[in-house]
């Protein structure tokens, strides 16, 4: 464990429990946006640098605006103001979570167990990358297209409807 | 002799850091590499002030700053100097910490930026496989910081411009970013440094840049106008607008937090412009083989401050859009042209023959440009123009 690992972990545990703990929406929301830049950091360490940027432009460039976005058209951000941040059944949501990471633990600690452990790290250029993801992965792919068409389309069928009720 | 000063700026890193031991030498040259970009773009942005202040009262009929200094070119330093010492008022509404934090981070996103930029031949800071991909992740995050300007205000104002800055930017950003995708597709790679090195070939003088081809034209044409909407200048200043919603979402801001927005924004015209330049224009290669002397860094900023000059002239000229006409122009009609566009790439890269794939992708190009225009005119129903007050 490197001493840049602890500090982008740490930022990223950080920005994550502050966007559960704090009372503010808005500033829930940019928490969140510094996880993921943590996270896009933390991808960048293990030298994957298209997944890395990837994050940072879809997640912090995109997401944290629609999240931000969703909180200023749908309530106001200012009126979390009364009742705790805890839910009345947090004790059964941190089992969940307890329960979810212990699963993901086992099985990240057997992969690597399964694994030969490889010297090195695999130089994996942007080029390999889009040569796998447009020949051995082309129908994933796909289906991820087809997936989001739908629900763009979808979207534009939810914004047109009150259009035409009202006319 | 061409050699050195094309190459004067690396040898001069090589010589300072020759004095320092071996184990420190690379860390010292990031760090005078660094100071030298944190250093050479605020000069540059202050050049650009005065250059747009004087060509926009040009423009308008008016003499522009002439007070300070010999025909006013002290105006930037009068300007420094007023934004440090000017008090910083703070709304007591505000958010006092994302209202303090969003000018940072919008100024650290964009000279981040300038990081990959090749800007001379062996003059790039960091040379990265997806250094592309990188500029374009740190353009993103300045949509985040102008939300927490306008929205940390508590100010009606800045809250329209923000909301008003990040549609457009986020609209915007499709286009831009789709309209480099046919040089990636032709060049095979996300790395600037590659995609300069494919353009600097040369056939009978003429330098192989990717604006002289169809797809590299349509893409260019659209890329400026992608860029000039995400760097929020006029005509797409409607963020701003300083008729109608003062000046947007730095509305609450004063002294030098102001400058640090106004720092970023010149600083995200420079590197969207050196983007541009790397993508389309050749980077740091000259057009003529028979100019090939001139150093390469003269050719990258000579570009660039073009590049600027041509945004100043369009500001000067063009009025501002409305926000349906803007929106309607990103989706309906960008977009799809873009789209035809990686068609038209496809189509030079498979089409076997060197005049056949001119004819074919010119008239892809051209087909859809024409098509697209009409029936997108033809929704507008647009009429004789009628003034209500004027006449």
């Amino acid at each position: 464990m490197s001493i840049a690992f602890v500090v982008l972990a740490l930022l990223t545990l950080a920005g994550a429990m502050a966007a559960v703990t704090l009372r503010n929406l808005v500033h829930c929301a940019l928490a969140l946006a510094v996880a993921f830049a943590g996270l896009a950091l933390l991808f960048l360490q293990l030298d994957a640098q298209f997944v890395g940027f990837t994050q940072i432009l879809v997640y912090v460039g995109a997401v944290a605006i629609l999240v931000v976005f969703a909180i200023l058209l749908t309530r106001g951000a200012d009126d979390g103001k009364a009742g705790t941040v805890f839910s009345r059944t947090w004790l059964a949501g941190l089992g969940i979570a307890a329960a979810v990471f212990a699963l993901l633990g086992w099985a990240v600690l057997r992969s690597v167990r399964g694994l030969a452990q490889a010297a090195g790290t695999p130089a994996v250029t942007v080029e390999n990358i889009g040569q796998a993801l447009m020949s051995r992965y082309v129908l994933p792919l796909e289906i991820v297209a087809l997936l989001l068409t739908a629900a763009l389309v979808g979207a534009v069928i939810v914004a047109m409807y009150e259009k035409e009720g009202a006319r | 002799m061409i050699e050195k000063a094309d190459q004067i700026f690396v040898l001069l890193l090589h010589w300072l850091v020759g004095f320092l031991p071996e184990a420190w030498q690379h860390v010292a040259s990031v760090v005078v590499c660094v100071a030298v970009i944190v250093a050479v773009y605020p000069a540059l942005f202050a050049v650009a002030v005065l250059m747009e202040r004087k060509g926009l009262g040009r423009m308008q009929n008016r003499y522009g700053p002439n007070r300070v200094g010999p025909f006013g070119v002290l105006q930037p330093v009068a300007d420094g100097i007023k934004s440090l010492t000017k008090e910083d008022i703070v709304p007591r509404n505000a958010d006092a910490a994302v209202h303090f934090i969003a000018p940072l981070v919008l100024v650290v996103a964009v000279f981040m930026g300038l990081a990959v930029l090749p800007m001379g031949r062996n003059m790039v800071l960091v040379e990265m496989d997806a250094s592309l991909l990188f500029f374009f992740a740190m353009g993103a995050s300045t949509e985040l910081s102008v939300f927490m300007a306008g929205w940390s205000s508590r100010n009606k104002y800045s809250l329209l411009g923000a909301m008003r800055a990040v549609a457009q930017m986020i609209s915007y950003e499709v286009p831009l970013l789709l309209s480099t995708v046919g040089v990636v597709m032709i060049t095979g790679s996300l790395s600037l440094v590659d995609i300069v090195d494919a353009q600097t070939r040369y056939s009978w003088g003429l330098a192989h840049w990717n604006v002289f081809k169809p797809w590299g034209l349509a893409g260019f044409v659209m890329f400026v106008i992608a860029s000039m909407a995400e760097t929020n200048r006029s005509p797409f200043d409607l963020p701003e607008g300083e008729s109608e919603i003062i000046a947007g979402y730095f509305t609450e801001y004063s002294g030098f937090k102001f400058a640090l927005f106004f720092l970023g924004e010149y600083v995200g015209m420079f590197s969207i412009a050196g983007l541009g330049t790397t993508l389309f224009l050749g980077g740091w290669s000259s057009p003529l083989a028979a100019l090939s002397w001139i150093p390469s860094w003269i050719w990258f900023f000579a570009k660039v401050e073009l590049w600027i000059c041509f945004f100043i002239w369009v500001r000067g000229t063009l009025p501002r859009l409305r926000q349906d006409q803007l929106m309607n122009f990103a989706w309906k009609f960008l977009l799809p042209m873009t789209l035809v566009n990686l068609l038209v790439a496809a189509e030079w890269r498979f089409v076997e023959g060197v005049w056949l794939r001119w004819i074919v992708g010119m008239a892809i190009v051209a087909g859809a440009y024409v098509l697209m225009g009409r029936v997108g005119m033809r929704r507008e129903r647009l009429g004789p123009r009628s003034y209500r007050y004027a006449e």
